[in-house]
């Protein structure tokens, strides 16, 4: 007996469309009857797009939307024309996703074995796991720490090697939520300038205004809207007005 | 199971290995450790079949070799040993708590939780214990009961009381198991 | 990983594989019990000694380690049965556990655990049968070991911020203070760490699905 999987995708219907971007129609999301996010319609297609917002301002179950991590309880989002709430896998193999705490996102002991993690899921064979793994430690400066316990890197090397971890995937769009708040100047700053040197689309949710620098469009949240959608100057200077008046 | 239930089963294992690291009191073949706190914190946070899949894991990382019972013991030779029989209640007693817990989660307190932690917690570890050290040791009764089970049952009585405090503080702020379903409780 | 019990040396006994040595191992705790007997315990004793001592060439203090763990309890034993029955059955039990852990001793110090876990998924494998997933125990495994030292960590910098404000809680107090607050920011992690693992493939099913109508 078998019971159909109400989140599984219809069969092989991945028709991506790569030139439609992320799309939010009609979105909102509530947590019982908490309304987080609401009355969200957006089409992101920019390669650098910035989020910013106060703590609780729904800007984290944003980003979750983005790759099915958190389904919308209204509306849909689209990636590339694949739809987060039937064709999940197939939307979390284009859109990569980096956390803020990197002690949360790594899950094997060692650094090797975690970079390798989401290969696996991939179905990727050993052989080439390993070459696509060895690649990304050597581009990223961990390749010396190949076989070392996660857990006695520096912060900003935990950091670099979960994006490690997603960049290893090749996914066609990454977001990042808060990647730089646990960090330090100087790591902050590396990480600002891997993300620059990316040639994936980015989604970068931040407090960290000057990570936003060359951005093409930054999305100001709060109270669980969109109130503003410009490049990062006029964006920020709002951001900014918004905060003093609290 | 949802990944998230796998991220908690690992927690809960990693969670009595470390508290295997409180270092244990030895007296005679079986020592009072602080482990046998994780297990009822297992059962009292997890639940039933998540809290029975934390302990069973942390066995499986004991049995494969890594140091991690109190004392530092590990390896394959604490499931031939004396100590071969509580090891294997823990798994049972984490379920038993767990499965009580589900039962009195509406009503849950220090004092049911307490209760609930000496049902599974000690009735049960003895029960599998007790019988395994007669056999492994070849000892009388008599022997088994007072070398293997009444040593324990003080420092037991306050590990039940302290993991019910704990648990009653993380339901309120992070509660975990979801009351049994109507269909499911029914039956 | 930090194997504190594994003793690389390249021996025969280091290259059989894990299923073979564990069925070794069973088959001998079930000779002992089946036949229990003080020849059949003393030459199993004799027989451990020789394959880790002499073809898996361990150090004698991998062995001795675990032997002087018992040495109370060997010795009380021995006491207890020689006032009860007597010094021989004493001697067969003693030996018999001895062996036992000693050859368990063996099986542990010459197998890496990455080969044990291979074992593991493998003995896991009925699980395919009924829907479950045996790759998924590695992941419990790997994640668990992963685990650990976040959550000394963890507890680290909770003492350190409760010393901080002047408290440093002893007793009861202290656990519920600082273990239940742990816990629950623990529970939150691996909530987040499981949100890591889905965005990296674990899941293909989304986290908030519909129910099942």
């Amino acid at each position: 007996m078998r019971f159909r999987r109400p989140g599984a995708a219809p069969a092989a219907v991945d028709v991506a469309d790569p030139g439609r971007g992320i799309e939010l129609r009609g979105v909102g999301h509530r947590y019982g009857d908490r309304v987080v996010l609401e009355g969200i319609d957006l089409r992101l297609t920019e390669p650098r797009v910035g989020v910013v917002g106060a703590n609780g301002s729904g800007k984290s179950t944003f980003a979750r939307l983005l790759n099915g991590l958190v389904v919308p309880t209204d509306g849909q989002v689209l990636v590339d024309g694949l739809d987060t709430r039937t064709q999940v896998r197939a939307v979390r193999r284009r859109v990569g996703f980096v956390f803020q705490d990197p002690d949360a996102q790594i899950v094997h002991p060692t650094v090797a074995e975690d970079v390798a993690y989401g290969l696996e899921n991939q179905g990727v064979p050993p052989d080439e796991r390993a070459a696509r793994v060895a690649e990304v430690l050597e581009r990223y400066g961990l390749a010396g720490h190949a076989d070392h316990p996660a857990h006695l890197l520096s912060g900003g090397q935990k950091q670099l090697l979960a994006i490690a971890g997603v960049l290893v995937m090749r996914p066609a769009r990454i977001v990042f939520d808060e990647p730089t708040t646990l960090l330090d100047l100087v790591n902050a700053r590396r990480v600002a300038e891997l993300i620059a040197g990316l040639e994936q689309q980015v989604v970068v949710v931040t407090h960290q205004l000057d990570l936003l620098d060359g951005f093409d469009r930054v999305l100001v949240v709060d109270g669980g809207r969109v109130v503003e959608d410009a490049p990062p100057g006029p964006a920020v200077a709002t951001y900014r007005a918004l905060m003093e008046h609290r | 199971m949802k990944t998230r239930d796998l991220a908690y089963v690992a927690l809960f294992a990693a969670v009595i290995a470390v508290l295997g690291t409180i270092p244990a009191i030895p007296v005679g073949p079986v020592p009072i450790t602080a482990q046998t706190l994780g297990v009822m914190l297992a059962g009292a946070v997890l639940g039933a079949r998540r809290g029975f899949l934390a302990v069973l894991l942390f066995l499986v990382l004991v049995a494969l070799g890594l140091p991690l019972l109190a004392s530092g013991a590990g390896g394959l030779a604490p499931f031939v040993g004396t100590t071969a029989g509580y090891l294997y209640s823990w798994p049972v007693a984490a379920f038993v708590i767990g499965w009580l817990t589900e039962r009195a989660w509406d009503r849950y307190n220090v004092l049911r939780g307490t209760l609930i932690n000496v049902v599974g917690g000690i009735v049960v570890i003895y029960a599998v214990g007790v019988p395994v050290l007669k056999a492994v040791a070849g000892l009388s009764w008599t022997a088994a009961v007072t070398g293997g089970a009444l040593p324990f049952i003080p420092g037991d009585l306050f590990k039940a009381f302290v993991a019910a405090a704990i648990a009653d503080v993380v339901r309120r702020s992070y509660p975990v198991i979801e009351r049994p379903r109507r269909a499911a409780g029914a039956r | 990983m930090t194997l504190p019990l594994y003793v690389p040396v390249a021996s025969p006994v280091h290259r059989l594989s894990a299923g073979v040595k564990l069925l070794c191992l069973a088959a001998l705790a079930v000779l002992l019990f089946a036949r229990p007997t003080l020849t059949v315990a003393g030459a199993a004793l004799v027989g451990t000694l020789a394959v880790g001592l002499g073809v898996a060439r361990l150090p004698v203090a991998v062995l001795a380690r675990q032997a002087w763990a018992l040495r109370w309890f060997l010795l009380a034993l021995l006491v207890v049965h020689a006032l009860t029955t007597d010094v021989a059955s004493g001697a067969h039990t003693v030996l018999r556990l001895l062996t036992l852990v000693l050859a368990a001793a063996v099986v542990t110090a010459t197998t890496r655990v990455t080969e044990m876990v291979a074992v593991v998924e493998r003995l896991c494998a009925p699980l395919r049968l009924v829907g479950g997933r045996p790759q998924r125990v590695g992941l419990l495994i790997a994640m668990a070991l992963r685990f650990i030292p976040v959550l000394v960590e963890r507890a680290d910098r909770i003492r350190a911020a409760q010393a901080a404000r002047g408290g440093a809680p002893r007793g009861v107090r202290a656990l519920r203070t600082t273990v239940a607050p742990l816990l629950v920011q623990l529970l939150q992690m691996a909530h987040d760490v499981s949100e890591a693992l889905d965005a990296r493939g674990a899941d293909d099913v989304p986290a908030h699905r519909p129910r099942r109508t």
